[in-house]
This record gives C-alpha cells, sequence and structure tokens, in this order.
C-alpha cells in the first residue's frame, strides 16, 4: 500500500504538472540519475563502459528519436541510420574545420543535430502528400542517398585513404580540461559522462515535448489527421516539426555512437541494417513510449550477447567456443532463429512492447495487493 | 435429439426462465460474466441477461457501461480485441458458447452487426452484401436472398454498385444489416443501430427492425438512444459501469421516474440536467 | 556522336526483363497485403528458404518434379503453421506490430535456412533439367534485320515473363472473380467485421500464406538462376520495395507495371545518367527517389486503392 497517490497534496499548478506525481517516485529517479551519473564516471570498469552502457546511451537514444516519429507522430521512417550518419559527420567536420576556441565536442554535436534536423525536413516533405507505409520510400530514400552521398564525397572524412578515421583524443577535449586538469578527455569515463548528460537532457526535453501542445499535436496527427486539420492544427507543419526534432535526436545519436562508443567516424556503421536496428528496438520497447524506447534498445541490443554467453556457459563441458563443441555460425543462427520467436511471442502477449509491459506493472503496483 | 432430452440438459444450465409458472425457451442467456481486457481491465462484473425466442431485447446504458463487451462476449469476438469471459458462460440456442468460433456461432445463427457499422469500404455495395453470405453452402439460395435484402432495404438497391465507403451513414448502416441478414440468422445482435444517424434514418432502421421481428427474428439491441430503444422493444436491461442495474418490461421502464431522469432527461419539472438527476443508481444492482 | 538507338532499345528492354523479376518477388508482398493489409517484410527471406529448399534436395539427387513438389509442400506447411502461430495470435494487432512479426519472422527464416542446410552459395541452372528450347543459355535475335534494328534478348529473361505473366493473370482472375478472392479482400479491408460476417479468417489467411509460399518458391527459383541460391537473394526484398511502392500495394497488375518502371528507370539511370550524377552506386537511392517522385503526384501508388476515411 506503500505506492500510492494519496496522502500526496499539491498546492500549486507548478506541483500539479510534474511528471513524476508520486513522492516515491521523485526520489527514486532523482537518487538513481545521480548515481547513473557520478558512479560510472568516477568508477567505471573500462568493459562494462565500453560494451554495453555507453552504445546503449547511443542505440537508446536513436530509439527515442525514431519513436518521437513514429511512435508519437505516426510517421514510419526507415532513414535513422542515415540521420546518424549525419550527425557523426557533421561532429567531425565541425571539430576538424572549426578553431578549438570556438568549438568542442559537445558543441558540435548539438550543432551537428541541426544539420540532421534540416536534411530531415527535406526527406520529410513528401509526408505531406504520402500516408502509411509508402512514406517508406521517402526515408529509405534519404539512408541509400546520405550513404552514397558521403561515400561519393571523399571531402567529409578529410580524404582518409581508409574511408575509416579514428578519433585523436583532441576530439573529445572540451573547455581545454585535458590540459588544465591533465584528465584523460578520450577515457570512456569522460565519453560515458557526456553521453549520459546528453542522454538525461535529451529525454526530458522529449518527456516535456510530448506534454506540450506541440506533442498533442504529434499525437493527433498520428491519430486522426484529418481531424487534426479540422481543429486548426497545421499538418504540414507539425510533420515537419516531427521529422525535425527526431533527426535532430537522431544525429546527436550518430554522434555519440561514433565518438563515444566506436571511436571512429566510418560510414560501414550506418548501412540499413542499422535503421532496421532501431526500428526493432523501437517496436519492441513500444510505439509512443520513452521508457519503453529505452528498454527495447536494452534488449536488442542484449539479446545476442546473453544468448552467446548462455550457449557457451550451457555448452561449455563441450569445450567452450575456441574448442569447437558449438561453433560460432551455428551459434549465431540458432540465435536468430531464438530472437525471431522473442519478438513474435512478445507482440502477441503486449503488443505494446516493454514499455507497454513496464506501464502495467506500475498500474498493477499502484492496486497492490488488489489484482485491480 | 428428443424433446424430453432437451428440457433436461437445459435445465441443468439454467437455460429456461420461468415466468408466472411457465416454462419459456431463452434464446440467448448471459450466466453472470465477468469480462477482462488485456488481463488488467475489468469490463464487466457479473451481467445476466436473457433473450426470449422472437422478442426484441434492448441493452441500454451510457458510454462505457459494457453494452459492445456483452454483445462481443455473446458472439465471441472478444478475443480479437484482447478480451476473454474469465468467469460465468454464454448460451445460444442451448448450446454453450464457450471455446467456439465466431464462424461456427455465425453457422448456427447468431450474427452481431458491429458499433460504427464496419461495412468493407473498398468493395462495392453488393460484394459487401455478398460476403456475408460466404458462410452458407447453397449460392444459388444466396443469390435469391440477396433479391430479398434489396426488397427489406430498398435504399441499398440505388446504390447497390457504389464502393460501400462513399455511401452515406444510413446506408451504411442498412448496409451492414442486410450483410448480417444474407447469413440467415435466428438472431441478431445490434450494437448502437443509431449511432452517428439522423433522427429519421433512425426511425427508418428500426421499423425494418420491427418489420423482421414480425418475421420471427430475435433482436438483442445495444443502444444509448433510450426513447427510440424503449419504444421499439419487448423487455429491457439497464448496463451501469459493468452491471446490470435495472431490468424489465420496456413499457414499464419508460414509465419509470428514475429511468425517465437519469436515461431521458425527463424530470417533474421539465428538462433534467445530469446534475440534476435525483435517482441515479450507483453500485447496487437490483437484482430479483 | 549519334545516340545509338539499338542500343538503347536494348538498355530499355533489359531494364524491362529485370523489372520483372523485381515483379516476381512483389508479387507475393502484393498478395500477402491486399488479404490481410500486413506487410510481410520475411518474403526475401522466404525467397531464400524455399530455393534452398529445392536445390539443396536436386543436389541430392532428387528428381526435379519429387523436389518441386516436395518443396511446395513444405512451402504450403510452412504457411499454414504461420499463420497459426505467427499470424492468427497477433491479428488483432495494428498493422506496425504485425509488420514486426514478420521481421522476427524474417530473422528466423534466416536461421533456420541457413542451420538446417547451410550458408554456402549454391548455383542453379533450370536447363540442366528441361532440354527445352528457351531454357538454352544463348541469347535470341529478336529482331533481325529489319531496318537497322538488331535486338539481341536472353531467352531466359522471356520465359520469365512468361512464368510472370502467367502468375499475374490467374491472380488477378482469383481475386476479382471467385469467393475466397472477395473475402480475401473483404478481409484486408477490416478484418473484425469480417470476423464477425463468420468469414473463416484462419482459413483465408492459411491459403494466403501458403499461395505466397509458392509464389516465393517459384519467384526464389527463377532468381537463383540469376544470382544464385546465397544469402543475398534476401536483398531482392528491398529493391522490391519501390516497386510496389509505386504500384501500390494492393495491385497486382500494380506491381508489375512498378517492376517494368523501376527496372528501366535503374538501367537507363545507371548507364545514362550516372556519369552527371557522380559516379557509380546511383542504382539504389535512384530507384527509391523514382519511386518517390511518383507517390509524391499519386500517393496510392498507380493502382493502389484509395484510402477511404470517415472523420
Amino acid at each position: 500500500m506503500w505506492y500510492r497517490e494519496a496522502g500526496q497534496f499539491v498546492t500549486n499548478y507548478y506541483q500539479d504538472r510534474r511528471i513524476f506525481p508520486l513522492r516515491f517516485d521523485r526520489w527514486f529517479v532523482a537518487i538513481g540519475l545521480i548515481l547513473l551519473v557520478a558512479l560510472p564516471t568516477l568508477y567505471g570498469s573500462e568493459y562494462w563502459l565500453s560494451a554495453h552502457m555507453i552504445p546503449l546511451c547511443a542505440v537508446g537514444l536513436a530509439t527515442l528519436g525514431l519513436n518521437l516519429l513514429t511512435g508519437y507522430t505516426g510517421q514510419l521512417s526507415l532513414g535513422t541510420a542515415g540521420f546518424m550518419c549525419i550527425g557523426a559527420f557533421g561532429t567531425f567536420n565541425l571539430i576538424l574545420r572549426l578553431p578549438d576556441w570556438l568549438i568542442n565536442w559537445p558543441t558540435a554535436m548539438l550543432i551537428s543535430g541541426i544539420f540532421a534536423g534540416l536534411v530531415g525536413i527535406v526527406f520529410g516533405l513528401p509526408a505531406i502528400r504520402i500516408r502509411g507505409f509508402y512514406l517508406l520510400v521517402s526515408t529509405l530514400c534519404a539512408q541509400y542517398f546520405v550513404w552514397w552521398f558521403f561515400n561519393q564525397y571523399k571531402y567529409f572524412l578529410d580524404y582518409t585513404p581508409s574511408g575509416v578515421v579514428a578519433l585523436p583524443e583532441k576530439y573529445y577535449d572540451y573547455f581545454g580540461l585535458s590540459e588544465l586538469m591533465g584528465w584523460d578527455m578520450q577515457s570512456y569515463n569522460n565519453r560515458w559522462f557526456i553521453a549520459i548528460l546528453f542522454v538525461i537532457g535529451l529525454t526530458y526535453f522529449a518527456k516535456n515535448l510530448i506534454r506540450s501542445s506541440t506533442g498533442r499535436n504529434f499525437m493527433a496527427v498520428r491519430d486522426m489527421d484529418i481531424a487534426a486539420s479540422t481543429i486548426g492544427i497545421s499538418v504540414p507543419k507539425t510533420k515537419l516539426l516531427a521529422f525535425f526534432v527526431s533527426c535532430y535526436y537522431c544525429g546527436i545519436a550518430g554522434a555519440l555512437y561514433s565518438f563515444a562508443y566506436i571511436g571512429n567516424v566510418d560510414l560501414m556503421i550506418y548501412e540499413v541494417d542499422r535503421s532496421f536496428t532501431i526500428m526493432f528496438m523501437m517496436i519492441i520497447g513500444g510505439l509512443g513510449s520513452i521508457t519503453g524506447s529505452f528498454l527495447g534498445a536494452i534488449f536488442v541490443y542484449e539479446f545476442p550477447i546473453a544468448f552467446t554467453v548462455l550457449g557457451d556457459y550451457v555448452f561449455a563441458g563441450a569445450g567452450g567456443h575456441a574448442g569447437g563443441g558449438f561453433d560460432s555460425a551455428a551459434v549465431e543462427n540458432v540465435s536468430n532463429m531464438a530472437y525471431g520467436i522473442f519478438i513474435i511471442a512478445l507482440l502477441i502477449r503486449e503488443p505494446g512492447g516493454f514499455g507497454a509491459l513496464w506501464g502495467n506493472y506500475k498500474q498493477k503496483l499502484r492496486t497492490w495487493p488488489f489484482p485491480h | 435429439m428428443r424433446y424430453g432430452e432437451i428440457i433436461n440438459r437445459n435445465l441443468e444450465r439454467g437455460h429456461f426462465l420461468t415466468k408466472q409458472g411457465e416454462l419459456i425457451m431463452s434464446m440467448l442467456s448471459v450466466n453472470n460474466i465477468e469480462v477482462v481486457y488485456n488481463h488488467v481491465i475489468l469490463a464487466l462484473h457479473g451481467v445476466t441477461l436473457d433473450v426470449e425466442q422472437g422478442k426484441i431485447v434492448s441493452l441500454l446504458g451510457a458510454n462505457g457501461a459494457g453494452k459492445s463487451t456483452t454483445l462481443k462476449a455473446c458472439s465471441n469476438i472478444l478475443p480479437a480485441e484482447r478480451g476473454e469471459i474469465t468467469k460465468g458462460s454464454v448460451h445460444f440456442d442451448g448450446q454453450n458458447n464457450e471455446g467456439m468460433q465466431p464462424t461456427e456461432l455465425v453457422k448456427n445463427g447468431c450474427i452481431q452487426v458491429l458499433e460504427g457499422r464496419l461495412v468493407f469500404r473498398n468493395l462495392t455495395v453488393e460484394e459487401n452484401l455478398l460476403s456475408g453470405s460466404f458462410i452458407r453452402e447453397n449460392r444459388a439460395q444466396a443469390r435469391e436472398d440477396l433479391d430479398k435484402i434489396y426488397t427489406y432495404l430498398p435504399r441499398l438497391a440505388h446504390v447497390k454498385d457504389s464502393i460501400a465507403g462513399y455511401t452515406s451513414g444510413g446506408e451504411q448502416q442498412m448496409l451492414a444489416m442486410g450483410r448480417a441478414l444474407m447469413s440467415r440468422p435466428t438472431l441478431m445482435l445490434l450494437d448502437e443501430p443509431s449511432m452517428g444517424l439522423s433522427p429519421q434514418i433512425v426511425e427508418e432502421i428500426f421499423q425494418i427492425v420491427e418489420t423482421l421481428n414480425k418475421e420471427g427474428m430475435t433482436f438483442l439491441i445495444a443502444e444509448q438512444n433510450a426513447t427510440v430503444a424503449l419504444r421499439y422493444a419487448d423487455s429491457a436491461y439497464v448496463i451501469e459501469n459493468g452491471r446490470v442495474v435495472m431490468k424489465g418490461n420496456a413499457k414499464e421502464l419508460l414509465a419509470r421516474d428514475d429511468v425517465k431522469e437519469a436515461y431521458l432527461g425527463l424530470g417533474e419539472e421539465g428538462r433534467v440536467n445530469f446534475r440534476d438527476v435525483k435517482y441515479y443508481h450507483r453500485r447496487k444492482p437490483s437484482f430479483s | 556522336m549519334e545516340f545509338d538507338w539499338v542500343y538503347f532499345i536494348e538498355v530499355i528492354l533489359g531494364g524491362l526483363m529485370s523489372g520483372v523479376m523485381y515483379s516476381l518477388v512483389a508479387i507475393g508482398f502484393v498478395l500477402v497485403y491486399k488479404s490481410s493489409s500486413i506487410f510481410n517484410f520475411s518474403q526475401g527471406t522466404m525467397l531464400l528458404v524455399a530455393s534452398l529448399t529445392f536445390v539443396r534436395m536436386t543436389e541430392g539427387g532428387v528428381n526435379f518434379w519429387l523436389a518441386m513438389v516436395l518443396a511446395m509442400g513444405i512451402m504450403v506447411i510452412m504457411g499454414i503453421l504461420t499463420e497459426r502461430w505467427v499470424i492468427r495470435p497477433l491479428a488483432n494487432q495494428d498493422l506496425l506490430s504485425l509488420f514486426m512479426a514478420t521481421v522476427g519472422l524474417a530473422t528466423f527464416h534466416e536461421g533456420m535456412a541457413q542451420y538446417v542446410w547451410d550458408a554456402d552459395v549454391h548455383g542453379l541452372q533450370l536447363s540442366k533439367f528441361f532440354d527445352l528450347d528457351i531454357l538454352r543459355p544463348d541469347p535470341i535475335m529478336i529482331v533481325d534485320h529489319v531496318a537497322w534494328l538488331d535486338i539481341l534478348l536472353p531467352r531466359f529473361d522471356i520465359f520469365v515473363s512468361i512464368v510472370a505473366g502467367s502468375m499475374i493473370i490467374a491472380l488477378a482472375i482469383f481475386f476479382q472473380k471467385s469467393r475466397t478472392g472477395v473475402s480475401l479482400r473483404a478481409v484486408s479491408d477490416n478484418h473484425m467485421a469480417a470476423l464477425a460476417v463468420g468469414i473463416p479468417l484462419s482459413r483465408v489467411w492459411a491459403i494466403v500464406w501458403s499461395v505466397t509460399g509458392v509464389i516465393a518458391l517459384i519467384s526464389g527459383l527463377l532468381w537463383a538462376e540469376r544470382v544464385s541460391v546465397s544469402f543475398t537473394l534476401i536483398e531482392a526484398v528491398m529493391k522490391a520495395l519501390p516497386v510496389i511502392l509505386i504500384g501500390g500495394l494492393t495491385s497486382i497488375p500494380g506491381a508489375i507495371i512498378g517492376g517494368l518502371v523501376i527496372g528501366v528507370g535503374e538501367k537507363v539511370g545507371e548507364i545514362y545518367f550516372a556519369d552527371a550524377l557522380g559516379g557509380q552506386g546511383i542504382e539504389l537511392w535512384f530507384a527509391y527517389f523514382m519511386a518517390l517522385m511518383f507517390l509524391v503526384f499519386r500517393p496510392q501508388g498507380m493502382f493502389g486503392e484509395k484510402i477511404i476515411e470517415r472523420v
């Protein structure tokens, strides 16, 4: 009976509009966020940061971006990786070409998001006429076009012969802290710090965006755009705004992916597969759910890893994975089969994905110990 | 099956009503069902109703009371909306509906006309009507029935080759009913037939219902428009918050003060605003 | 320099032929979409599963016709099982979830096909099985020495066109005239209403998925002759997408015409425009770009059903 609104009163509108009405939630989230930012930055192990936590920030943010467009505004998009690519390349080029006193890594990311957003608007223009599955054409076109563009015009990769740019430490520096404090700015701890701050900030912004009239416009357009236009919502403007915001998020996510996670700027990581993966994450996490975006990202990202680890563990006696009891191709195939089955089973059980499961769980918690 | 067996089997299931000492065959009996959506939302808290053969029974109630849910429970299409009957049972024509596919129920003669009409928008009116008959084996007979439907619903004959999505609301409602009729049902479940239609068309629709009823069709009609529904029905049930709170003969209900105030807006001093309703029934069900 | 008309015509015809190949895949998509409004992402992997099964059987020495029958049988069973375990439980959900389920299905097919058979590339040559004139590898001279026209066409492409043509005609008749066809259209229009009217949804969908499986087998084999049976078959899907989107998701003739348009457009774009637009690799986005331009003017595709909405 502890998770209840009873006994918690508000005395002004500001309190009334809080994101977390329950005191328990507020404390939980506040403490959680502080720990989330501080602990890994100070004590995080390299393995966990580099292989799990940082990539999850990047793909989680991309999923959130896609969810804003598809889950909240109903515009299908398979061009996510293309927009991520613009963000990454934009950040790289800004740091490369602008003087150090003017630009640093976080600022560059914020600005390159705008580039991605603008390109998003261009490829979002057809959405004014085209609806439903047919809209995939536009974003797929964006995906392939962006890829071809950066492949064709090597200027953006600084003419690196290998096609891959390994980012040196000075790119990660901001406020001259590298010299001032002697910190290793390229370390995963620093990268995590920036990544998690961006994620928290952007998620907070997204949450408030959804609760605002803009967010309601998005949802109105998703649910019934003809009716929305009759009550005065400008449907084209709303759609284009959704594209801009979503691609902004995807751009920053792409920059985080390249800079914070991989450490290279490489065109190959932004292919169509990536777009599909992000879309999987969004659907498994739940359309129209912010928490779901991150839950879905975590699941999709960790599943193959977890499966392989499990497989190794189960077959450890038969020689482990170097010996040959369980060859890696077989593992991958079985992993694919299990993954496919799991997606289908989850969709059957709860079409709203993990986000809806989470919502149901909280709802049950509110009425616990009663069933409903 | 011999008559005696039928009676015994049905007596066990409480299938028969007793009215003034007579045993009357009820075509549809809903026995204290509880319906849950998505495993978490309780929609019906125990609804019991009976529909006698050859009668028109009305199910009244406000938005969200549980009328559509009751009808969908009867025609077994709840699973399509992630709902399930967790307690109780529904018997149609002597048989327990549990586990039967909607297809089988339609073959047995129970068909539902869904809320909002739901015609096949991209098919023509005639194709829509024919789609109702696919369940039957005798195709030639189905074609004959088509002509009969056009006599019951002459408006449809005018638009029979138009695309159904472009026809008017009234025509769509008639189309949905005609489509249902093509399967030669014995019981029709109508879900809010008056929704979104003008009063004149509503009268037309209910006239058609009356005509069909005179020829032996049984109806269970869920309606918000209590005035019209109570005028045409033989008996009625009122649902609120997933429970039946009132039941009885339609004429009697129409004359009751509390019904008039709560559902028809007619108080003793003239029109009543819902805020001033004195006789609003809260959770206590008045079962007898 | 004089414009080489003969070459141009050959390019066009070549584009038409490759377009027909895309159309074959597109037809499978359209079939599923038309009857259930599901965007079947696993069409490509079905091609792979079907042709891999067939090829491994024939390599193992099984007679062509027997292998054909067995493969068809397997695809039918797969269709029925897919309907039973994937489609039916998900029937009440929105289209994006169903799309996602087909993506899950595709992942499953990928893993299964390569686990059960293997991941190698297998060549396929239909001419090994039959001694038909049409299957000989050398090209046919279509028009010989008429004025200045000397047009060479590979025989196989003509064969593909014939197969595709017959499939379309059969399917078109099926949808317009037969009872099952109208049921399919009703189900795709509004499956809740179809359920309420008594149309046996499961049976209808089982038929659809089985037929799609057989179409996948046929198109898989034809594609395999061109590109061999391997993982890359799945990428046929990405090429087929602009095709269906131009032709309209619900139209089978649209799939054909869309395929032709994309096939020709791609070839022409590659050969004549590539230099102007800067280099190789433009085919992919060029195809999507064409589809995009098309859709802007006709948002439901050439022959797609107009989205009818009442507010």
